[in-house]
């Protein structure tokens, strides 16, 4: 049995389910980022995979290309989110997102 | 042969780690497992013919984020308290698994063509290592994608000073 792209499509989807169940579930602001970092490296998977499956005899850089700019606004995006979340430590001595509600309406 | 048993082992490292990830309460045991969980994302790479990427997966994901994620637990004391579950958890878990089905249902019942790669794209034959084509595709004129990588660059500096300026003691 030969791997496809379906293969991958639902290794990816199951991943970024994962992710979602956690980011939505969990308390911890940490793990809120943590669970956004998996689902991120799922919609990676799904680029990579059609690159390289979308046509045949060769892999489309573009895919590729697109996932490197993801890697970025995730790295951008953990350095910002765990910064905020120090502050918030600092400044509230919780990072429980339940108890973090000041601005919720 | 040697690819699809690599594909099912690192598929199956990739998602008992990330179960670990969101089920553990030990936030810190789930940050190791998150790191286990990106080196197997750059074995997915690899066996996808993507060697670049799977080194820049390693060299950030499994070196910079997660340092950066162990650091943010490390100086947050809530790592005694764990990582429990907040009341939305069942909701959560129904709206994920309705995902799931969505994205499962739609990746087998979709015919995804063979479609010949337009002459404009930047590509290698299947097998050639991408590393330099990546770089001509990131940075030659004919591409466009010189102009998204400026605002990338402009993008990551944003961050940087946010975070500092977040960050810094008043």
């Amino acid at each position: 049995m030969s791997i496809g792209i379906t293969h991958y499509l639902i290794l990816s989807g199951i991943l970024f389910s994962i992710g979602l169940y956690g980011a939505l579930a969990k308390r911890n602001a940490v793990g809120i980022l943590m669970c956004i970092e998996i689902m991120l490296n799922a919609v990676n998977i799904t680029l990579v995979a059609f690159s390289r499956y979308l046509a045949p005899e060769v892999v489309i850089l573009t895919g590729h290309i697109f996932a490197i700019f993801v890697m970025v606004v995730a790295a951008a995006e953990a350095a910002v989110g765990l910064a905020i979340i120090l502050a918030l430590y600092r400044s509230r001595e919780v990072i429980d997102v339940e108890k973090t509600d000041l601005m919720k309406w | 042969m040697g690819t699809v048993a690599a594909f099912w082992i690192i598929s199956v490292v990739a998602v008992a780690s990330a179960l670990g990830v969101v089920l553990l309460r030990d936030l810190f045991r789930a940050a190791l497992l998150l790191v286990l969980c990106f080196l197997a994302v750059a074995g997915i790479y690899v066996t996808l013919n993507a060697d670049f990427l799977a080194g820049v997966q390693i060299l950030i994901y499994a070196g910079a984020v997660s340092v950066l994620i162990i650091f943010a637990i490390m100086m947050t004391r809530e790592i005694q308290r764990g990582n429990p579950f907040s009341r939305f958890r069942f909701s959560a878990l129904l709206i994920a698994g309705l995902m799931l089905a969505a994205f499962i249902i739609v990746a087998l019942g979709t015919h995804w063509p063979s479609l010949t790669a337009a002459p404009g794209v930047a590509q290698v034959p299947q097998g050639d290592p991408t590393t330099g084509a990546v770089a001509a595709g990131l940075f030659s004129k004919k591409y466009g994608f010189v102009l998204p990588f400026e605002v990338a660059a402009v993008l990551l500096l944003a961050a940087i000073i946010g975070a500092i300026t977040l960050i810094r003691e008043k």
